[in-house]
């Protein structure tokens, strides 16, 4: 049973707030969804948790079963169970994904993984999200299409079982097949075991293959309101320009 | 005829056997100032005493004949004329050669590798001529170790439609200071595949250059280095496109780390009135791991006539993409594995171009050394 707990977090991009008091707790086994409009501070909440250096703690604590991350770094924090699947993931030319793949798992795990038993998860996982075998073999996220980026983000996350998983906008730039196969892996992944999701969407299209048990509106770099899944109907019908108005 | 039949550049018109001709290097010439004189330990302005010792040891492939010779061979300083004072120095000075000769149509069956060792106090300098016949194929490794103070010319000399791969290591000790100069002519359709690792010594100086003598020539040349503190490594290419239709192909990538480590890469192509037709690109980047660390890179490209396949250059020199230490991060790995990982990436894409297995591990046992220092 893992919790992730933000509290009051406050976050400034070169000396301007973005956060403006964020509270929210996710605990494993729920799918937290949070929805906003562009700019309402949401991708600064997915990565100052995961400690992008852009981005500076003002204010607040964000606690993982009761350890503060903000005071641990990048790869600190993701060895303590927290993963990004990050909106933009970058190229990395010359290194493999199976051996980033490998260094990975073989850093959060604390030792490397059977190199039998590790071919046979990343054959796995590939195949349930779809992607060619030759793909192990090319540069991280080089050359790779949209859709190739996402999925290979959740493989990612099937493979390094964190406790808590941040899903930035891994929706965005989707087709409707690619999107099918994508939340299929989200919910392999909550299905999995004792695992929290906090999936940030622009859209409430994903909450049709991802069912959310809690659905949060941001604006203006903090909650504006919460409820349950009849919350993102409500978005659905009226869009966020209520909420925009009302943090403006 | 124009006025630019001629290549504006002079820094390649100078070329004598007579070591007289070539002025003692200031440190002003263009073509020297970059490199600290005073380190070279008297290899430019002949006050190096030739008491030290550079032993050539060659493990040849079966097919290959290795002798060798003295200065008045005649296959000797057929290919090349010194263009500057040390390669005239190492010419006038040398005593014995190392001539390579790969027959006419062989095709070697396996590497032939030159182990050069340095030892002792004092200059040395070398001479080796790799001569492959026409429609031959070779591989070769040239292997720099020890300690020296050391010139050398290399000639490449390759025949009709004969290939030839070079792999060329400077792993030297702390001290060494090596100024040399590779010199390959391609005759026609021939192949020449360059491969320079640069990793050790207190000064590197190589100059690898490329000319054609006909049609269809083809040169690719790529180097990788890692410069640690106070380490000067200098790398100044020139392909000379005097044939229509040849083609060259620059690569080059350096990491530097430490206080006054330094890199020098100078890329001159010149594409000939007559040298319709060519295909050339020349790129160099350089990754800048510390602050103190410093890559001058110089690409110039000289085009004297408008009917060209392709021509191009790039240099790049920067720091570690915050971006991909992040990434690499966010999934656990630590910051000195994260580091390791790009770098080994940026440099690790031109060592997977190094077709003899033995050779690549190496050279990538060589980049993990250094990355873990």
């Amino acid at each position: 049973m893992a919790t992730l707990e933000i509290r009051d977090l406050h976050v400034a991009v070169e000396d301007k707030e973005i956060l403006r008091g964020v509270n929210l707790t996710v605990q494993s086994g729920k799918t937290h969804a949070i929805m906003g409009p562009n700019g309402s501070g949401k991708s600064t909440l997915a990565y100052a948790i995961a400690g992008h250096p852009k981005y500076t703690i003002t204010g607040g604590q964000v606690l993982l079963d009761g350890v503060d991350l903000l005071e641990l770094s990048v790869d600190e924090r993701a060895r303590a169970g927290l993963f990004l699947a990050m909106q933009y993931p970058v190229e990395v030319p010359g290194v493999s994904v199976s051996n980033f793949l490998r260094s990975a798992v073989t850093a959060v795990r604390g030792e490397a993984p059977k190199l039998r038993e590790f071919a046979k998860d990343l054959k796995n996982g590939m195949d349930a999200l779809s992607i060619d075998g030759a793909f192990a073999q090319r540069n991280l996220n080089e050359g790779f299409s949209g859709g190739e980026k996402k999925r290979h983000e959740i493989l990612q996350m099937e493979l390094l079982k964190p406790k808590i998983a941040v899903l930035d906008e891994t929706d965005s730039g989707l087709d409707v097949d690619a999107l099918r196969v994508v939340s299929e892996g989200i919910n392999r992944f909550r299905a999995s075991g004792d695992t929290g999701v906090l999936l940030i969407t622009h859209y409430t299209r994903i909450l049709r293959y991802v069912k959310p048990d809690f659905v949060h509106v941001f604006a203006g770099g903090r909650i504006v309101e919460e409820g349950g899944p009849e919350l993102a109907e409500k978005l659905e019908a009226e869009g966020y320009e209520q909420y925009t108005k009302a943090s403006l | 005829m124009g006025l630019n039949e001629k290549p504006l550049s002079t820094l390649h018109e100078k070329a004598s056997y007579d070591l007289g001709d070539f002025e003692v290097p200031t440190g002003r010439e263009e073509q020297w100032r970059f490199t600290p004189l005073s380190r070279l330990k008297g290899l430019h302005n002949g006050k190096a005493e030739a008491a030290g010792h550079v032993r050539v040891d060659v493990e040849a492939a079966p097919e290959v004949t290795v002798e060798t010779v003295g200065r008045d061979d005649a296959r000797v300083g057929k290919s090349f004329v010194p263009s500057d004072r040390v390669s005239a120095q190492a010419w006038t000075s040398f005593e014995k050669a190392t001539v390579i000769t790969v027959p006419r149509e062989a095709v070697t069956s396996e590497p032939t590798v030159l182990t050069l060792t340095g030892s002792g106090d004092g200059a040395a300098y070398g001479h080796i001529v790799v001569k492959v016949e026409p429609l031959a194929e070779a591989v070769l490794v040239l292997d720099h170790k020890g300690s020296a103070v050391y010139a050398d010319n290399i000639e490449f000399v390759v025949g009709e439609g004969a290939s030839l791969k070079v792999v060329s290591v400077q792993d030297w000790d702390d001290d060494a200071v090596h100024v040399s100069h590779h010199h390959a002519q391609l005759a026609k359709d021939a192949t020449f595949r360059s491969f320079v690792v640069t990793l050790g010594g207190d000064l590197v100086r190589l100059s690898p250059n490329v000319s054609y003598t006909a049609p269809g020539g083809d040169a690719d040349m790529s180097g990788v280095y890692f410069v640690d503190a106070g380490q000067h490594l200098e790398h100044r290419l020139l392909v000379d496109h005097s044939q229509p239709n040849c083609k060259s192909n620059v690569d080059y990538r350096g990491a530097l780390q430490g206080e006054d480590a330094h890199a020098v890469w100078i890329g001159d192509v010149i594409i000939r009135v007559e040298a319709e037709g060519t295909d050339t690109y020349e790129l160099n980047r350089n990754l800048i791991l510390t602050d103190g660390a410093r890559a001058d890179s110089v690409p110039n490209l000289e085009i004297l006539t408008g009917e060209v396949a392709g021509a191009g250059h790039a240099s790049a020199s920067g720091r570690l993409d915050d971006e991909h230490i992040f990434y690499l991060q966010a999934r656990g790995i630590p910051y000195d594995e994260a580091r390791r990982l790009v770098i080994r990436g940026f440099l690790g894409q031109l060592v997977e171009k190094i077709e003899v297995a033995e050779i690549r591990e190496r050279v990538l046992g060589a980049l993990e050394a250094e990355l873990a220092r």
